[in-house]
């Protein structure tokens, strides 16, 4: 009955993904949006997605890191 | 789509540690991102020093050495830029130019303001053009990412807290600064909960400005020493075959996933950069 480590770390990594996809999906498909609606804004509506995706797979490297450390602990 | 690699990698390793992997005959893929004092290039390995300087053992290590060349290449591409300055600038000097007044009017203006804004320029400039260049400096091949140390991005971080802390308080004064940390309108009894909530609020910034960045390299790097790492533990399973069939498949991925490197660099530092001015911004204009 060792450590459930990696298995932790493999769940985590998984479920930290689903949400990055989730959000990093809505806000692309919003950009797609305004961008035909009005095209002559894509160019900052292209910026602010970036940003925004950017802040998003911040917060899912956040749990990364967590999952990394759980994977690699020996004891 | 780098996040999800990584999910699969850590199920289809979960099984097999980093260690097992290793005596199984594959590579260790943590042991080529982290920092030391060997410095393997092709031929030969350097051994890096340590400086003792007033009772302190300052060992120089890969990443440290990054860092200098980091530095050094920014300041060697302005010197050779030099020559293209005059009215009407040509060449290198005018696409750092461009750079310059980007970081200036798109990051500093915008966000800092137009009065107090051309003055936090150079620092910005300064911080955009080291992450970059320290980033870029990962994908070489026998070179390491200075960057995906957490100590180097703390630094930077730091720096970044640094200078809130500071223009809040060159902006609103030392006392008026900290009082300003807590909104108008908070009842008397309900303020050191507030001060003490708003206080970890502050620190929570920089502090995901310097795990988003640190996350952001290692993952990549990571992700890619493990997939061609694949190739090793197939060829300890199955053989050389197992080696020679998933060739194809790694080789592609690696070269699929260090493109996404590439451009993760790119906005990662431009990403800490916005951010930073984004905060100095705040700390000038919290009325």
């Amino acid at each position: 009955m060792g450590s459930f480590a990696h298995l932790a770390a493999g769940l985590g990594a998984g479920m930290a993904v689903i949400g990055a996809g989730l959000g990093i999906g809505k806000l692309a498909a919003a950009a797609m949006d305004g961008s035909a609606r009005q095209p002559q804004i894509m160019g900052d509506l292209r910026l602010t997605m970036i940003i925004a995706a950017a802040l998003i797979e911040g917060v899912t490297l956040f749990a990364e890191v967590v999952c990394i450390l759980l994977a690699l602990k020996t004891a | 789509m780098k996040r999800l690699m990584l999910a699969v990698l850590f199920v289809l390793l979960s099984g097999v540690s980093a260690q097992a992997a290793e005596e199984a005959g594959g590579i260790n893929p943590v042991e080529h991102v982290v920092d030391g004092q060997e410095w393997e290039l092709p031929g030969f390995t350097v051994h890096l020093p340590t400086l003792h300087l007033g009772g302190f053992a300052l060992p120089i290590t890969k990443h440290v050495v990054m860092e200098w060349i980091a530095c050094l290449l920014i300041i060697a591409v302005v010197l050779v830029a030099r020559s293209g300055k005059g009215l009407v600038p040509s060449g290198l000097y005018n696409a750092l130019e461009s750079i310059v007044v980007f970081v200036r009017d798109e990051l500093a203006v915008k966000n800092i303001g137009e009065h107090h804004g051309p003055a936090y320029v150079p620092y910005l400039l300064t911080v955009f053009c080291f992450i970059l260049a320290a980033n870029f400096l990962g994908m070489i091949p026998f070179m390491a990412t200075a960057t995906s140390n957490i100590n180097v991005t703390f630094t930077l971080a730091s720096m970044t807290l640094l200078l809130m802390v500071g223009t809040g308080i060159k902006a609103h004064g030392v006392v008026g600064y900290w009082t300003s940390l807590v909104p108008h309108g908070v009842p008397l009894w309900l303020w050191p909960v507030m001060f003490v909530v708003e206080l970890l609020g502050l620190i929570a910034k920089p502090f995901a400005l310097m795990l988003r960045l640190f996350a952001n390299m290692l993952a990549g790097h990571m992700v890619i020493l493990s997939l061609l790492g694949l190739i090793f533990t197939f060829t300890a399973v199955f053989g050389p075959v197992g080696g020679y069939g998933v060739l194809p498949v790694s080789l592609g991925f690696s070269l699929f996933v260090s493109l996404l490197e590439v451009l993760v660099a790119l906005i990662q530092a431009y990403i800490f950069t916005f951010l930073t001015s984004l905060f100095i911004g705040m700390a000038v204009h919290s009325h």
